[in-house]
């Protein structure tokens, strides 16, 4: 790239910072990418932990390991770390370093801001994990907190999860700001909103998704707040409050908030599929509108959550078939998809097999999520394990698959580095395998009856609860491959190509690999 | 020219965040209005107040079986039942029924009943002409009392409607007239110690 437009500032820095000040001010999208992908991991190892913690509870009938409470607080913070500290935080990583990669901008919009978001992630985390070393504990009510048990009937600690998430949700509206503000102002001339790679696409609705329901989120966790420490009664029934408005104010956060999850992991697929197909996306255009319409319909659906709460008829109509027309946009994305494979000349690298792997087994979460929607049939699905099994299919061979496809893909242009294909494919085929092996039988288990969030079960379980218990910590351990391969990647290994992958398209595959610290400092432009 | 685009950017969506944190507590409001309008969830307001006690026409052609439950919240220290547990009216037919209450504390206790229907679609069309639970009530120590509920079924509720459930949780007041918010117990059974939170 030319340098001669480098302005007076990036003159004092052409690389980043000496040791840990490096770190601890960085406001280069790269660095603090790779801050948000290292937090994500450490925290998707930490709430994996407790996963294998429940599940070797859940090995056998019976209690074993663990007193109900310390269950209930292993799943609970299961799902809190999960959600708000590994896949959320994943998805902002990979949004650091793409975006302004992709759309031909120098740095995220406003650096400093980008720093405060990152370091918010790291406190939030720490307070919600701290309350474990406290007299009352860690939560213990479910990661939805439902009121009363989350206001009325929850240790004073609880407190601290709150004040975590109000944390959590100030980083995450920063950090949405801050993708929106890159995209609508950032993009190298020529680059018209349609034009944008479908992985930026996805990141702007899923930022816009962020700035609509964190607050309210935030909203929600101060009502609790509120209720247990000065005498407001909003989910309180003595005070003329209601406890079912809890789960309304919830689920219309907790809605989005599962797109807000998924739909970067339809970008990035969206990317890798073409790329190994060696064509184009088959209906970008289409892609478009059907992530808008799946972010629009996110906000109508949340009462498929409480059909078991005793909603008058209307309303159970109203959300069962609003839930279903999701069913459409979704069903778009996944032909177009096969369509993009369809007659291309397909390689199968590891990003391109998690990719694939994604698109066939989060299809199976989606349409178990189908069968959930409707009213009557979700009275026998609600609470139990099936329940379980749909979550977790769109969010671990979902939304994990395609975390993993995003860092197989690009991690050659992060660290310059080929990583070891052949244990990429082994990590593969490992996760594969046992991921089915950990949620199928959720399933069946799920549709006898078995409920979901209590520590012990009838015999009849037994066995398949021992097989979900083996797929988990197959699946677990196998993680830790993954780790490997990255870190061998970035110490060493093939140099990678700029291009790196034949097929790849893309302003970010126009930078040298590794990509230097500045990169786009003059725009780049797009035809 | 560009840095001014971006904090404009920043400003109006800041501005969209902190519209969304009220719209949150907008929310309960919106709900409350919703279920006042329709009538469903067995919130609708009429539930509070006073029907008109005029003479309605009453539809002697049907029966609706109308179920009764009451419950004392774990903080209030009384007994609370009704002396019926069902009876059959016409719809339009005024009726007057009892509950039981007896306070088992040694001390003056005041309590405030809550009442809720179901099925939700019949909520709007259960008249209460007389209540208990439109006043307060207080109860010396021991004192046993019956309490009227004087109701009426809407001659327009709808037909497939043939069972309606009046249920009344009683909540204990403190001395401000405030409702005295539950003492929780923690759960934390690995200790097997209850930490109280204070009541506010």
């Amino acid at each position: 790239m030319s340098t001669t437009a480098t302005t007076a500032e990036a003159e004092h820095h052409h690389g980043p910072a000496k040791g840990i000040a490096r770190w601890l001010f960085a406001t280069n999208h790269k660095d603090i990418g790779t801050m948000y992908l290292w937090t994500a991991l450490s925290m998707f190892f930490l709430g994996g932990a407790f996963a294998m913690v429940f599940r070797a509870e859940l090995f056998q009938p019976g209690l074993q390991l663990l007193e109900p409470e310390w269950f209930n607080r292993m799943f609970t913070m299961h799902g809190l770390v999960m959600v708000f500290g590994a896949i959320m935080p994943a998805w902002v990583g990979f949004a650091n370093w793409q975006i302004p990669l992709m759309v031909g901008a120098p740095d995220m919009a406003m650096p400093r801001m980008n720093l405060l978001s990152f370091w918010l992630l790291p406190a939030a985390l720490l307070m919600l994990v701290s309350s474990f070393f406290m007299e009352g504990g860690a939560p213990a009510f479910g990661w939805t907190f439902y009121a009363p048990l989350s206001t009325t009937f929850a240790p004073d600690t609880t407190d601290f999860f709150i004040f975590g998430v109000h944390l959590l949700g100030i980083s995450s509206i920063m950090g949405a700001i801050n993708v929106i503000a890159t995209i609508v102002n950032l993009r190298a001339p020529g680059m018209t909103l349609m034009k944008m790679p479908l992985f930026v696409w996805t990141w702007l609705i899923t930022a816009f998704l962020l700035i609509a329901v964190m607050p309210v989120l935030a909203g929600v966790v101060t009502m609790m707040l509120t209720d247990r420490n000065f005498g407001t009664a909003f989910f309180d029934a003595s005070g003329g409050g209601d406890p079912l408005m809890f789960q309304h104010i919830f689920w219309f956060f907790g809605h989005p908030e599962v797109y807000i999850m998924i739909l970067p992991s339809f970008g990035v697929v969206s990317e890798i599929l073409p790329t190994f197909s060696r064509k184009p996306l088959f209906g970008y255009a289409s892609m478009v509108y059907a992530t808008g319409a799946i972010g629009f319909l996110s906000f109508i659906v949340w009462g498929h959550h409480m059909f078991a709460t005793g909603m008058p008829l209307a309303g159970e109509l109203y959300f069962m078939y609003a839930t279903m027309l999701i069913a459409v946009p979704t069903g778009v994305k996944v032909f177009n998809w096969v369509a993009t494979m369809w007659r291309g000349s397909m390689t199968f690298e590891t990003p391109m097999l998690f990719a694939i792997a994604f698109v066939f087994l989060f299809t199976i979460g989606g349409l178990t999520g189908l069968m959930m929607a409707m009213g009557p049939a979700d009275m026998q699905y609600h609470s139990t394990y099936f329940i379980v099994a749909h979550f977790h299919y769109v969010l671990v061979p979902g939304a994990v698959f395609a975390l993993m496809a995003g860092v197989y893909y690009w991690l050659p242009k992060w660290c310059g580095n080929m990583y070891d294909e052949r244990l990429g494919k082994i990590h593969f085929w490992i996760s594969a395998i046992s991921v089915n092996v950990l949620f199928f039988p959720m399933h069946f288990v799920g549709l006898a009856g078995m409920p979901r969030r209590v520590p012990d079960y009838p015999l009849q379980f037994a066995d398949f609860n021992a097989i979900i218990s083996i797929g988990g910590f197959v699946y677990g351990a196998s993680q830790l491959l993954f780790v490997y391969i990255v870190i061998k990647a970035i110490r060493g290994g093939e140099p990678a190509t700029d291009r790196v992958w034949e097929g790849a398209k893309g302003l970010e595959w126009e930078m040298p690999s590794p990509a230097p610290f500045h990169t786009h400092t003059t725009p780049p432009h797009v035809d | 020219m560009s840095e001014k685009r971006v904090k404009q950017t920043a400003v109006r969506l800041l501005a969209a965040a902190v519209l969304m944190f009220g719209f949150g507590y907008a929310l309960i409001p919106l709900y409350n209005v919703i279920c006042d309008v329709t009538g469903i969830n067995g919130k609708s307001s009429s539930l509070q107040e006073a029907a008109d006690p005029a003479v309605s026409e009453i539809d002697d052609s049907r029966l609706v079986t109308v179920e009764f439950l009451g419950t004392p919240n774990s903080e209030l220290p009384w007994e609370f039942y009704p002396i019926v547990n069902s009876v059959e009216v016409h719809p339009g037919a005024v009726t007057d029924i009892y509950y039981h209450a007896r306070n088992l504390a040694d001390k003056r206790v005041t309590g405030q009943a809550v009442p809720s229907v179901v099925p939700g679609q019949a909520a709007r069309h259960f008249e209460k002409i007389e209540c208990f639970c439109f006043t307060q009530q207080t109860l010396e120590p021991g004192e046993v009392k019956a309490m009227l509920v004087q109701f009426r079924v809407d001659p327009k509720i709808d037909p497939t409607i043939k069972r309606v459930t009046l249920s009344y949780t009683f909540y204990a007041l403190d001395e401000g007239g405030d409702v005295k918010v539950p003492v929780g117990q923690a759960v934390d059974m690995d200790h097997g110690a209850h930490a109280h939170r204070p009541a506010v």
